[in-house]
C-alpha cells in the first residue's frame, strides 16, 4: 500500500538535494533526470498496486 | 526486378465449372494462396476434405514481407510436411542488439531451450515460403489452386456460400459448403460482406527496404536502433534473410510522402548514411507501409470463416502477422474436418473464434505496447522512453522495460470450453491444458512426430487406452510434461493440450475427448 503520510527524514534536506540535482542542468536535461528518477524510483518500490496507487494520485490534479 | 529471385509463375487454368457452366458443390473453398491460406489448404487435405483455393494472382508475394517464422509455426508446417526444409532454408538468429543514439543499449539472447526439433526463429522471405507450400499443396491431389481467380460476390446462406469468380475467361459461380477467407488484409470476402474491423490505426510510416549487400557482412543478429545519428528521431531495423539480402526497415514519422519516400533517389541516401559512403549494395525491393493494431469482432459468420490478416492485424514489431495467422488455421482446420465428417457438432467452430480471439487480441496488446515504445505519441512518452534507453545501458533494471517487439509465443486457450481443467494440486509444472504439446527428444526422433493429427493419449506408462497412444518411460519428454509414472496427457489434434491427469481413467478421458469436441460445452 502506498504510504500517503511523511516518511521523509529531514524532508527539506531532501527537497533541497533534488533541486540541486537539476542546478546547471538544461529543460530538457532536467527534464530527462526526472525521467530517468521515477523509473529508478518505481523499480525499487517494485509492487504493482502500490506504483497504480501512485500513479491514481499523481492524477488527480490539485486546484 | 530482384537480383537474387525469380518469382514463379503459376499457369492459369479455365476450370471444369466454368468451361461447363454447372455448378459443382464444394466442401471446402479458400481465398487466398498466401502463407495462410496454403497451409489451411496442406491441413484440409491431410485431414481428408477436398480443397479449392482461389488467388487472384499467379505467383507469389512479392517482396520479402513476412520474415521471421516462430518455433511453434515451424511445428505446424512441420506436421504438414514442409517444417524442415522452411528451417533448413531459413536463417537461425538468437542475437539481438539494441542501440541508443550511438551506442549500444544493451544486447539480448533468445537462448532458446536445447532438445527441440526446431529452433526458436528462423528469417525467410516469404516468396521462398510460399514456394515452398505451393509445391506441397501441387503434390497433393485433393487440393486444385486456381491462380487467376478472383472472388467478387458472394452470397452466404443456411446450408453453403455462392461464390461469383472472375477470370480471364469471364464471369461464374461455385458453390460450396464451407468458406476461408485467407485473403489479407484488404480482404475481399470481408468487403464483399459489408464487415469491418475495431481498433486502431497507427499513423507512422515505415519504410521497408530489401538491400543485397556487396562485400560486407553483418553479422546473422538483429540491430535495432533508436534515435540513431544517421537517421536522427526514427527507429531503424537491420535484419537478416537469405541470399544475402537484408532487410532494413526506416522509421518514417507521420507526415512521409509514401510515393516520394519509395523513390531509390530518396532510400538510397538513407542506406547510404547508415552503411558508410563506401558501403556497395543494391536494392532489391522497397515498400512504405503503415500498419494497424485490430481485429473483426467475430472471426465467424455462419459457414465463412476468417483467418490471418483477413481477421485480425498487427504491428510488424514482434513477428505476429503470419506467425498467428498459421496458428489460426492450426485451430481451425481440426475441427472444420470433424464438422465436415459428422464427428462435432456445428457449435465446435464457434470455439475457433473464442481461442483465437484471445490470440489475436494478446497479439494486439503486445505489438501496439512495442509500437508505443518505438514511435512514442507525446513528449513526455518519449522522455520516459528514452530515460528507459539511457538507463539501459548501465542498469540491469531497465533492460526489460525496452520494447523492440517481444517474439511471437503461442498464446495459451486458458478459458476455452473444449479444455478439462487439472485436477486440483495435480500438477505444479509441465504443459498445461491449453497451451501446445511442448517437443522434446524420444527414440530416434521427436516428441511432436509421434503425436500424429489426431487426438492421441500421450502416457508415462502402459496404458490400455483405445485412443491410439504415445508411450513414453523416460527422458527429457518426462521432465518437461512434470510426469510421474501413470501420469497422461490428452492431446487435440492441433497439438495443443485438452487435459491431464495423473492417473489414467478410460471414463475421464472419453469425457475430455467429448469436450474436445465441443459436446459438453454449454
Amino acid at each position: 500500500m502506498l504510504n500517503r503520510q511523511p516518511n521523509l527524514q529531514d524532508p527539506d534536506g531532501f527537497y533541497d538535494e533534488l533541486i540541486a540535482c537539476q542546478r546547471g542542468l538544461s529543460e530538457t536535461q532536467a527534464d530527462a533526470l526526472l525521467a530517468r528518477l521515477v523509473l529508478i524510483l518505481a523499480n525499487h518500490i517494485g509492487d504493482r498496486a502500490t506504483l497504480r496507487e501512485a500513479l491514481t494520485l499523481a492524477r488527480i490534479e490539485p486546484l | 526486378m530482384l537480383k537474387t529471385y525469380t518469382p514463379p509463375e503459376y499457369a492459369y487454368r479455365q476450370c471444369l465449372e466454368q468451361r461447363s457452366g454447372l455448378a459443382e458443390r464444394r466442401p471446402l473453398v479458400i481465398i487466398g494462396a498466401g502463407p495462410v491460406g496454403l497451409t489451411a489448404a496442406l491441413d484440409a487435405a491431410q485431414r481428408g476434405i477436398p480443397v479449392v483455393v482461389l488467388d487472384d494472382n499467379n505467383t507469389v508475394s512479392q517482396g520479402s514481407r513476412a520474415l521471421c517464422y516462430a518455433k511453434r509455426t515451424l511445428e505446424i508446417w512441420d506436421r504438414l510436411g514442409v517444417g524442415e526444409a522452411v528451417a533448413a532454408h531459413g536463417v537461425r538468429w538468437q542475437v539481438g542488439k539494441v542501440f541508443f543514439k550511438n551506442e549500444l543499449a544493451y544486447q539480448f539472447n533468445l537462448l532458446p531451450e536445447e532438445q527441440h526439433k526446431l529452433p526458436a526463429m528462423v528469417n525467410l522471405q516469404q516468396y521462398h515460403l510460399e514456394e515452398k507450400l505451393v509445391r506441397a499443396c501441387q503434390m497433393q491431389p485433393l487440393i486444385e489452386l486456381r491462380w487467376k481467380h478472383r472472388l467478387i460476390g458472394l452470397n452466404p446462406g443456411e446450408d453453403g456460400v455462392d461464390l461469383t469468380v472472375q477470370t480471364p475467361d469471364g464471369v461464374f459461380s461455385m458453390r460450396t459448403d464451407w468458406l476461408i477467407a485467407c485473403d489479407g488484409a484488404g480482404s475481399d470476402t470481408r468487403g464483399l460482406m459489408g464487415l469491418d474491423f475495431e481498433g486502431q490505426v497507427f499513423e507512422d510510416r515505415f519504410l521497408i527496404a530489401d538491400v543485397l549487400m556487396k562485400g560486407r557482412d553483418f553479422p546473422t543478429e538483429r540491430w535495432f536502433w533508436f534515435d540513431p545519428p544517421f537517421h536522427p528521431g526514427q527507429s531503424v531495423l537491420l535484419h537478416k534473410e537469405c541470399d544475402g539480402v537484408w532487410r532494413i526497415d526506416f522509421q518514417l514519422g507521420r507526415d512521409a510522402n509514401a510515393a516520394e519516400e519509395k523513390k531509390p533517389e530518396r532510400v538510397i541516401p538513407r542506406i547510404q548514411a547508415m552503411l558508410g559512403p563506401d558501403a556497395e549494395f543494391e536494392l532489391e525491393w522497397v515498400s512504405v507501409y503503415q500498419f494497424a493494431c485490430r481485429r473483426m469482432q467475430n472471426f465467424r459468420h455462419g459457414r465463412v470463416l476468417f483467418a490471418g490478416d483477413a481477421a485480425h492485424q498487427v504491428s510488424p514489431f514482434g513477428a505476429r502477422g503470419a506467425n498467428s495467422g498459421v496458428q489460426d488455421v492450426d485451430n481451425l482446420i481440426w475441427k472444420l474436418a470433424a464438422v465436415i465428417k459428422g464427428e462435432a457438432p456445428d457449435a465446435l467452430l464457434d470455439s475457433y473464434h473464442a481461442e483465437r480471439a484471445v490470440a489475436a487480441d494478446d497479439n494486439i496488446r503486445q505489438s501496439t505496447r512495442a509500437t508505443d515504445f518505438i514511435s512514442p505519441k507525446t513528449r513526455a512518452s518519449l522522455r520516459l522512453r528514452d530515460a528507459v534507453l539511457s538507463l539501459a545501458k548501465t542498469e540491469p533494471f531497465a533492460r526489460p522495460l525496452v520494447n523492440s517487439g517481444r517474439l511471437s509465443m503461442p498464446t495459451p486457450y486458458v478459458d476455452s470450453v473444449l479444455l478439462t481443467a487439472d485436477e486440483e494440486d495435480a500438477f505444479e509444472a509441465g504443459v498445461a491444458p491449453g497451451c501446445p504439446a511442448v517437443d522434446a527428444p524420444l527414440g530416434e526422433g521427436w516428441l511432436l512426430e509421434k503425436l500424429g493429427r489426431g487426438f492421441v493419449l500421450l502416457s508415462f506408462g502402459p496404458v490400455a487406452s483405445t485412443l491410439p497412444t504415445v508411450v513414453v518411460e523416460a527422458g527429457l519428454v518426462t521432465q518437461r510434461y512434470d510426469a510421474q509414472p501413470g501420469t497422461c496427457y490428452l492431446i487435440r489434434p492441433d497439438q495443443v493440450v485438452a487435459a491431464r491427469w495423473r492417473s489414467f481413467d478410460a471414463a475421464k478421458v472419453a469425457a475430455a475427448v467429448l469436450r474436445s469436441l465441443g459436446e459438453l460445452a454449454c
